[in-house]
């Protein structure tokens, strides 16, 4: 049994974890709350914004942009959102598994986040640039990244741009999400869109009976679609980085919390294990004074 | 016929609503728009728009983007949209003298992107000082 030093040593060690953990998860929630409003405010203008490419998806050919381009090969190219520190859950390891299984093996990277690019590194994967992303996101750190993403894509060295983040759902829940970036694909009538359905049951839409067939361009077709596809992939990009941050902090935040609770638990049956055993030395105590007195008598 | 328009930013949605007409800056001038309008896309200019709601005009200045024009529907896509009462003549001074500064600096050849979007900051802001002094009068 475990004597009453070691019992009060190991209860202060749980209890400087203890407050470590809360101090923690009072962080994330204060950037939690931030990061969070950024994600669903940012959420409707991506919809509408996808919403228009959808609309006016059937006045366009794969020829009329570089963007929209599908090409046969299957040369992979996929950005990867991870976090930055850890303790924020598992969401890096989730985010992995479905990486695993979505991507062709020999895709090449581009990683945004310290953990997974460690961890990739690690696996020997191909990473060909790496981004860091200050917090809360700000939109002219993402600019660059969505650049040399269409770069890539331009240049033809990829036939196709994934990107993996984690969709922010609610604060307990997120999911790893892979969709495709690039080549721009009309999308289809009612599909999903990764972070604009979950939990909020958004979706493009055909609006009206009869959509509209052909639509005026001005000044002209290509000059319209050669502003809104590159504002559609900055801000794609952009909103994917700030969904995983969301997803980050909720996770780190519930992370923390059942820390901090399990410590609370622990602390308690400590205790009353080592008063159990301070009762139990006390009372051993008095009966050897009892039984002394009785000896002398 | 009702004609719904939405007005969403990066940040936020500003409007959505029925209203009875609109009125954009395109690219190639202002448009009225009218229910049952062709459908268009256009490319906007920062500069003023105006539509028609429960009987009042109501103005806001907005930046660059685009909107969706159905017949039963306006999209309004920009980069910023503000009433009357959210413009700061100071602040927006400013931000037209940073981006003027910021744009001595860049090597215009190099990067065109990061010289459009100062230039972008700067017809913006201008937009928006210009709509704040002519609702003044």
């Amino acid at each position: 049994m475990a004597n009453l030093r070691d019992i009060r040593r190991r209860i202060k060690s749980v209890k400087n974890t203890a407050q470590i953990t809360r101090a923690m998860q009072l962080v994330a929630a204060a950037k939690m709350k931030k990061a969070q409003d950024q994600a669903l405010a940012g959420r409707e203008y991506a919809l509408q914004l996808t919403q228009v490419l959808f609309d006016i998806r059937n006045n366009f050919s794969e020829e009329s942009h570089a963007l929209l381009e599908r090409r046969e090969g299957n040369r992979e190219l996929v950005l990867v959102v991870s976090t930055d520190k850890g303790l924020c859950g598992p969401i890096n390891t989730n985010l992995a598994r479905k990486l695993k299984l979505m991507t062709s093996p020999d895709a090449h990277f581009v990683t945004v986040g310290r953990k997974l690019r460690t961890m990739g590194e690690k696996l020997g994967i191909k990473i060909i640039a790496d981004f860091t992303v200050r917090d809360p996101v700000p939109f002219s750190q993402t600019r660059p990244i969505a650049k040399f993403i269409t770069q890539q894509f331009l240049d033809n060295n990829y036939d196709k741009v994934s990107i993996a983040f984690t969709s922010f759902v609610n604060t307990l829940r997120q999911e790893p999400e892979v969709v495709t970036l690039l080549p721009i694909e009309g999308q289809k009538k009612g599909e999903p869109r990764a972070f604009e359905t979950v939990g909020k049951g958004f979706s493009v839409e055909e609006h009206s009976k009869d959509p509209v067939r052909d639509y005026t361009f001005e000044p002209n077709p290509s000059e319209v679609l050669a502003a809104i596809l590159p504002l559609y992939v900055n801000y794609e990009v952009f909103q994917a980085i700030s969904e995983a941050r969301a997803s980050e902090h909720s996770a780190r935040m519930v992370a923390m919390k059942a820390a901090t609770d399990n410590a609370k638990k622990f602390i308690k049956e400590l205790t009353l294990e080592y008063n159990k055993l301070r009762q139990g030395a006390i009372t051993a105590e008095l009966l050897e004074i009892t039984t002394a007195m009785k000896a002398m008598e | 016929m009702p004609l719904h328009l939405d007005i969403v930013t990066p940040e936020k949605k500003i409007f959505s609503d029925t209203v009875d007409n609109v009125y954009l800056p395109g690219a190639d001038g202002e448009m009225g728009i009218l229910p049952q309008h062709a459908g268009l896309v256009t490319a906007l200019k920062p500069g003023e728009l105006r539509y028609l709601h429960n009987g009042k005009v109501e103005k806001m200045a907005i930046g660059s983007g685009f909107a969706e024009v159905t017949q039963t529907k306006v999209i309004v896509l920009t980069d910023m949209a503000l009433g009357e009462a959210e413009i700061d003549e100071v602040t927006a001074e400013e931000a037209i003298k940073r981006a003027q500064e910021k744009l001595q600096g860049v090597e215009h050849s190099m990067d065109a992107e990061e010289v459009a979007y100062l230039q972008g900051v700067i017809s913006k802001s201008a937009a928006a000082l210009h709509f704040k002094r002519t609702f003044r009068r």
